[in-house]
């Protein structure tokens, strides 16, 4: 099978900045990849180069198994959707939608059934006959959306769709998002910053930092192994419990010197367990509290610092000897500042990584 | 029930101090600006025989026309009597294709230089702004030259190059402004839509642009209408523009200085920035505030 879109070594720079450095990516057919990273790590700038809207320094671009490296936008087989919504102001959302497939002299009653269908899909028929600043933010995302859809392509292009707009809006679109490529399950590339969208939409997602893929995985294994320090600690909210210590091979012993030990049996190490100082990743809802911390293979004691009622939980910041954790308790449970609470949990689901390198052991 | 209290902020005395001065200082302007239009306007309206006995702030007793009829049809300068229509003429034959060209040259280079960079395009706009600041005495006997070169010295299309050349600087920074306001991602939609230089151009930019045009237009029309310069050096007597004719008419020697007529020449003269200027003001305020905003 070919795949929807492979990039080779890609490189770009602006002058003598590189963004993207020798880049690889393979994107399978139908597939929905999300490209997630912090401001600036080069999202937009990977997404346009696939679009061809910026001129690559070096390296291939493939889609549908075609090489595209100087073809024009156009002539890429893609759709793109801005955060912008970048519809044109002085035409109709009608002519919004028809004005590409005009320049592509597409026959007039084809205009006319792609339309249709578009606006079917997206439900904005009695939207066509306006201009667009007299739609709403979610309207406007909306005839973007159906911008790209009337091109029939194979590749859609969003770079940051919702983060214009309010959070109630933001999550009605994105399952509409999401049923649309299931209704049409063409190739989708998706840049945002927002890992909800990332987790809740991706087949698999990118995690990007200064211009290089740290890892592409399906959303489950990102959040179970990542594999590395920076990518455990962008995905997950609460931010995952970062802790120094160090490690001892032999007994597998995990030790911060702040008077927390713990043993890390039965934690499946990817490479041979080394002795020498580590980060411990813990999750604070992989942390048990209560009656069943003591079904886990690891148990401790936590003095409660500082309660967080949520509603549906309760976050706790709390020390164990000097080390400060934070977990997560039902929302029910009743925990004041200055308890003592158990807890609990398995190192199955902990993430170790080296100190000086941050790679998972 | 309580009582009915005062809402909002405390509205000020129509006396204030402030107001004294605000309203003070812009009646002085008024008048410092509105006082000569109005002898002109006065003087245009009375014959000679009022004008020498009155007071020249005084209403016409008797109004008359004539100076106006005179002043458009049948003044005399020292070449011919046919008054300010042939220079009418002649300033709106130069007038239209220096506009249309001029403006259409800057939005295009303006476009460029916005939305197309290529290497070298910020020198070039840096090299095209250092031309606001040469004075033009210093071009008038180059320019000779080259339009003699041209084989267009003396016609009306020289004159009509010159007047596009010299409108590029301040015209292409305004369309240049104008144009890099513009959301970016609307160009990389309409290149994904699969429109190219011209199509973007036609179809996105200009529709967005009207206020930058018309202002850029006000500016043209004025400037090419009010030119004295350029006409005098560039073309021939029977090409000169309006402002070279009622320097003429004004400065001719012979026989008795009719202030009536000149007056009526000058503002006849005037008539037509005046009208460009009462019909967009607002769309040129617009534009300006639009430019000073985004640039
Ligand atoms: N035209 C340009 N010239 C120079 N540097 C640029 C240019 N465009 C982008 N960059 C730089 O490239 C890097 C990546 O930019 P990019 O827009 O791809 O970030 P991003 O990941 O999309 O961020 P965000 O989430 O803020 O949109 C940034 O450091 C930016 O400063
Ligand atoms: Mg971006």
């Amino acid at each position: 099978m070919t795949h929807s879109i492979s990039i080779k070594d890609l490189t770009l720079s602006f002058g003598a900045v590189t963004v993207l450095e020798d880049l690889n990516l393979d994107v399978g057919q139908g597939e929905f990849l999300v490209l997630l990273g912090s401001s600036g790590c080069g999202k937009s700038t990977l997404l346009n180069c696939i679009a061809g809207l910026l001129d690559i320094t070096d390296g291939e671009i493939h889609i549908q198994g075609k090489n595209v490296t100087w073809e024009e936008p156009s002539k890429r087989g893609i759709g793109m959707v801005f955060q912008s919504y970048a519809l044109y102001p002085q035409m109709t959302v009608e002519g919004n939608l028809a004005f590409g497939l005009k320049n592509a002299r597409v026959p007039k009653a084809e205009i006319a059934t792609r339309i249709a269908r578009a606006a079917d899909v997206l439900q904005i028929e009695p939207l066509l006959k306006r201009k667009p600043a007299a739609l709403s933010g979610g309207q406007r995302q909306r005839v973007a959306i159906g911008r790209a859809l009337v091109r029939d392509v194979d590749v859609f292009l969003f770079d940051e769709p919702l983060s214009n707009l309010d959070a109630k809006l933001r999550a009605n679109l994105r399952v509409e998002i999401k049923r649309l490529h299931h209704t049409l399950k063409n190739t989708m590339i998706y840049v945002t910053h927002d890992q909800v969208e990332a987790m809740t939409l991706a087949d698999r997602i990118a995690i990007m930092r200064d211009g290089q893929i740290m890892q592409l995985a399906p959303p489950a294994e990102i959040y179970n192994r990542p594999v590395n320090k920076y990518v455990a600690g962008f995905i997950g909210s609460p931010a995952m419990n970062l802790i120094p210590g160090q490690l001892d091979a032999a007994d597998q012993q995990f030790d911060t010197g702040l008077g927390m030990s713990i043993s890390v049996q039965g934690y499946e190490f990817t490479s041979a367990p080394i002795t020498g100082p580590v980060w411990l990743g813990l999750r604070p809802e992989h942390v048990l509290s209560g009656q069943m911390a003591q079904t886990q293979p690891v148990q401790l004691d936590a003095y409660v610092d500082m309660v967080e009622p949520m509603g549906s939980d309760t976050q706790v910041w709390a020390k164990i000897g000097k080390q400060e954790l934070r977990f997560r308790m039902d929302g029910q449970a009743e925990v004041a500042i200055g308890d003592t609470v158990p807890i609990g949990f398995d190192p199955a689901r902990l993430s170790l990584f080296d100190k000086k390198s941050e790679a998972r052991l | 029930m309580t009582a009915v209290t005062p809402r909002g902020a405390k509205p000020q005395k129509a006396l204030s101090p402030r107001n004294i001065m605000l309203y003070g200082a812009l009646v002085i302007f008024s008048l410092y600006y509105l006082l000569p239009l109005y002898v002109m306007i006065v003087t245009s309206l009375k014959d000679m025989a009022e004008i020498r006995v009155g007071n020249i702030f005084s209403a016409p007793v008797e109004i008359t026309f004539q100076p106006w009829v005179k002043a458009w049809s049948q003044a005399c300068t020292g070449i011919n009597c046919d008054g300010l229509s042939r220079g009418f003429w002649n300033s709106v034959r130069i007038l239209i294709p220096s506009l249309i060209i001029s403006v259409s040259v800057a939005a295009l280079t303006g476009y460029v230089l916005a939305c197309w960079r290529f290497k070298g395009s910020e020198v070039f706009f840096g090299i095209l702004l250092l031309g606001a600041f040469i004075p033009y005495q210093v071009l008038l006997y180059p320019l000779v030259i080259i339009l003699r070169e041209l084989g267009l010295f003396g016609s009306l299309w020289g004159l009509v190059l010159v007047h596009t050349v010299f409108a590029m600087p301040i015209n292409v920074l305004l369309f240049r402004n104008y144009f890099v306001a513009l959301p970016e991602e609307l160009f990389k939609a309409a290149r994904v839509d699969g429109a190219g230089f011209w199509g973007i151009f036609f179809r996105i930019v200009i529709p967005m642009s009207l206020p930058i045009f018309v202002v850029s237009g006000i500016i043209q029309v004025t400037g090419i209408w009010n030119d004295f310069l350029f006409g005098v050096v560039y073309t021939r007597p029977e090409n000169y523009p309006m402002t070279v004719q009622l320097n003429n008419i004004v400065n001719s020697v012979q026989g008795v200085k009719e202030y009536n007529v000149n007056m009526a020449a000058t503002l006849l003269t005037g008539l037509v920035p005046l009208v460009v200027y009462f019909f967009s003001g607002k769309l040129f305020i617009r534009g300006i505030a639009a430019g000073a905003v985004k640039g």
